[in-house]
């Protein structure tokens, strides 16, 4: 292991912190890997509560149904990597002041799940917080075709893009495909906080 | 007297507004982040602002799931 690398990267992270709107398939993991990778402080924004049908691909366990998600995530990371801060939301974000949670944080990370709140999201990032990296995903219904995913860069906005997938409304939602759509995100907010990995 | 969209060269229309030109690039979908020469144009603006020639259209659309 390169340790100089190793503890360049440590203090860097502690310092740095992620805010992730939405704690669902994208969200949930994505919070466990920069928790896990050593990020200093997360902003969990979500209102929802977990139910079974979650348990499929959220990072959630049987005995979390009925929890707040927020509590829930906060727990399970708690029990990972207890020197994260972790702030919670537990709120639903609402058209003209989505971007509230986030002005404190250096990488927002958007894990919404319908097109339309994801779009009005990254509009009002985009807008409000211009200097602000976004890092948002589109595409992760289905199996399969892991090598369709590409980001895509567009300025401030980082997105993890497959724009072949289908609408999860007419489509299914499976652990592996979100996993890697949550890591992707995960892993750019990395990129972004520390610069290339030369 | 062209522009591009999303890599693509296309011709330049005088006067071409945004949702005129998704419509004419049969870009459908009703949920899109778009953005001309790196600037967010707003949906609300999107009937209003017209298309400059020379400029660089990037139009992403979002797909439900998460």
């Amino acid at each position: 292991m390169n340790v100089e690398k190793a503890e360049r990267i440590k203090k860097k992270l502690k310092e740095s912190s992620v805010g992730i709107a939405g704690l669902g398939g994208l969200g949930s993991n994505a919070a466990v890997a920069l928790a896990r990778a050593g990020i200093g402080r997360l902003v969990l924004v979500d209102f929802d509560k977990v139910e079974e049908s979650n348990l499929t691909r959220q990072y959630y366990f049987i005995d979390q149904i009925g929890k707040n998600k927020v509590d829930a995530l906060k727990e399970n990371i708690e029990k990972i990597n207890p020197k994260v801060k972790i702030e919670i939301i537990n709120q639903k974000l609402l058209k003209g002041s989505m971007e509230e949670p986030f002005k404190d944080v250096d990488v927002v990370i958007e894990s919404l799940d319908s097109a339309e709140t994801k779009a009005t999201f990254i509009e009002e990032i985009l807008t409000k917080l211009p200097d602000k990296p976004i890092v948002a995903a589109s595409g992760v219904a289905g199996y399969g075709h892991s090598d369709r995913i590409a980001t895509k860069r567009l300025g401030k906005l980082y997105m993890c893009y497959d724009e072949d997938a289908h609408s999860s409304d007419d489509d299914v939602l499976m652990a592996p495909r979100v996993a890697i759509m949550a890591n992707w995100e995960a892993n750019l907010a990395l990129e972004i906080i520390l610069g290339e990995d030369k | 007297m062209s522009i591009e969209v999303n890599g693509k060269k296309v011709d330049w229309v005088e006067n071409e507004t945004v949702t005129q030109l998704l419509k004419r690039m049969r870009y459908i979908f009703p949920l899109v982040v778009v953005k001309i020469d790196d600037k967010v144009v707003l949906k609300k603006d999107f009937s209003e602002v017209v298309v400059p020639d020379n400029s660089k259209v990037a139009v992403i659309h979002m797909i439900s799931g998460g």
